[in-house]
């Protein structure tokens, strides 16, 4: 199970973390991906000029509710074994 | 610069930021019968009768702020020494009495207390007088007065009264801990337990949040407290105390607000449970309320619980206006998620310790919340807030009835119409404060304007709906 943790401090909110959450969950309940991702959040990542940050297990990404797709296309998805 | 309402607060102040100087410095063992010789150097004396008895004092400050009587359980503490033991003699007829014709205080007196002498002047018969006020109300020269302690006019629940020894003595069987008596009394002689140590320690031992990380919840009356600096500033300087992060008790009321709206309109009739001190006044004064008492966590230990779930070693201290809080955190469903409790007095000593001004920081960010749980901190904000949680649920056909009641004699009146089974509604919106959690009794200042810095505040909030604001806290339980 790949863990996805996505920062919800106030920095990474104001920048779109709600945006990201929801691109997210939409993303992976469309790839019908459910039983192979838990989405989590988090406060402060301590990154808060990279915002939103978000970790693939302990690995860190920048990303925009702009962005989100191509985050889940480029990183997620060939991370899911 | 003005920080504070009272001399009494500064001097507090004075007494908590010397503590966290020396604690910070790690010599407070060593230093700290020094204490009152450093805020009193020496010289006439401008508190009490001699510098010696000031000093005395001062060193039974620096006890409660280094957290007071142990055996005690309350956080309420009365500092015997202070306490000026105020004549209490209730009502008395001054010299502006005239020796009228009228008599009308005797026509109301309802046990006929009152004599008049040779000279027509009235005498209330102390023996005889029940202190029921009719005679005062009456009198036109406003000649009878009612000598009455400022820490007892303080307590609507009438937790305090006189030891035989003449100082002030607190029942810890009624008190609920609000701190009105610590607000109101003019010599400073009671005083909420500080827990600034245990906080400076928990900072300390966490290595630069290294160890574990330690979390500050801001409730959201600080947006009408340090307002001589940016609400981002003082983000800021909580975060360079050592902080690694502050997160808005806002964001937990929108989650209150948002269950509790539903539970509402499932049972029907529902008291809140925001505020310990109304909580603890329920359980105390009206057991068979209780069981009425919203399931809730209050918003401060339901944020609190949150954060402990995304990180499970990490430390939560609640910065607040509140002195009920200090009990609350110690409570059994409480402990696991706050880990200690200051007030925004404390934080202003805790800031002045490290000689952190505030006014020249960057402005950092707090944003989590929406408009409604932002505006809990004032009387009525809650009620708004659980209407918009049931607009929010589409539960439309539910009427609320909200009956917002801040202050002790306004909560009382609503409780016992309650429980006559007479309510003036179907929610209960309980603050202990008047005013609401703005007038806590560990707020800098407490002033009119207040209640619009907190609207303001609320307006400010990047999220408009409960919903939006607390969808992050169901990531994961949905998905």
């Amino acid at each position: 199970m790949m863990k996805i943790t996505v920062c919800i401090g106030s920095s990474c909110h104001l920048k779109g973390s709600r945006e990201v959450v929801e691109g997210l969950q939409k993303l992976i309940s469309e790839r019908g991906l459910k039983d192979s991702i838990e989405l989590a959040g988090t406060f402060c990542l301590g990154q808060c000029q990279t915002g939103v940050n978000v970790l693939i297990g302990e690995e860190r990404f920048s990303v925009t509710p702009d962005t989100v797709t191509e985050f889940f296309e480029k990183d997620v998805l060939p991370r899911i074994k | 610069m003005r920080k504070f309402d009272t001399k009494v607060q500064y001097l507090k102040y004075k007494v908590l930021r010397a503590v966290a100087k020396h604690a910070w410095k790690g010599d407070l063992l060593e230093k700290v019968v020094d204490i009152p010789k450093e805020i009193i150097p020496g010289g006439t004396p401008t508190m009490r009768c001699c510098i010696y008895k000031e000093r005395a004092i001062l060193a039974e400050r620096v006890k409660i702020a280094m957290g007071g009587d142990k055996s005690n359980p309350n956080v309420i503490e009365v500092i015997d020494i202070a306490c000026d033991e105020c004549p209490a003699s209730g009502y008395q007829v001054s010299d502006a009495c005239r020796g009228c014709l009228a008599h009308r205080c005797e026509d109301v007196c309802p046990k006929d207390a009152i004599t008049f002498d040779a000279q027509h002047k009235a005498h209330i018969d102390k023996a005889k007088c029940i202190n029921c006020g009719r005679c005062a109300q009456a009198c036109q020269y406003s000649a009878i007065i009612n000598r009455k302690r400022p820490c007892e006019n303080a307590c609507k629940i009438k937790a305090i009264s006189m030891a035989d020894t003449g100082e002030a003595k607190i029942d810890n069987n009624k008190c609920i801990s609000c701190g009105a008596c610590v607000y109101q009394c003019p010599f400073g002689a009671i005083s909420d337990k500080s827990f600034i140590l245990n906080v400076i320690d928990i900072i300390n031992k966490s290595d630069d949040n290294s160890k574990y990380k330690v979390y500050a919840v801001v409730a959201p009356s600080i947006a009408s407290n340090f307002t001589y600096a940016k609400l981002g500033q003082v983000i800021t300087g909580i975060e360079k105390l050592g902080f690694f992060h502050v997160v808005e008790a806002a964001l937990g009321a929108d989650m209150v607000a948002y269950s509790e709206s539903k539970e509402l309109a499932e049972k029907g009739f529902l008291t809140s449970s925001c505020c310990p001190a109304f909580v603890d006044y329920v359980h105390k004064s009206f057991p068979k309320m209780v069981q009425h008492v919203s399931h809730n966590l209050s918003p401060a230990a339901t944020i609190a619980k949150y954060i402990k779930e995304t990180d499970p070693k990490c430390k939560i201290v609640f910065i607040g206006p509140c002195t009920a809080k200090k009990m609350e955190f110690q409570l059994e469903h409480v402990r696991p998620y706050i880990d200690s409790v200051i007030t925004f007095e404390e934080l202003q000593a805790l800031f002045d310790s490290r000689d952190i001004d505030i006014t020249t920081l960057e402005e950092g960010v707090l944003d989590n919340a929406s408009y409604y749980g932002r505006i809990f901190a004032r009387s009525g904000g809650l009620s708004d807030a659980v209407a918009q949680g049931l607009k929010e649920h589409g539960l439309t056909d539910f009427e609320l009835k909200a009956v917002p009641c801040d202050g002790i004699e306004q909560c009382r009146t609503a409780l016992l119409k309650a429980q006559a089974g007479k309510p003036d509604g179907n929610f209960i919106e309980g603050m202990a404060c008047v005013g609401g959690c703005i007038g806590g009794a560990g707020c800098l200042t407490h002033e009119a304007k207040n209640k619009a810095d907190v609207d303001k505040y609320g307006r400010q909030a990047m999220e408009k709906t409960i919903s939006d604001a607390i969808s992050v806290y169901n990531i994961g339980k949905d998905n």
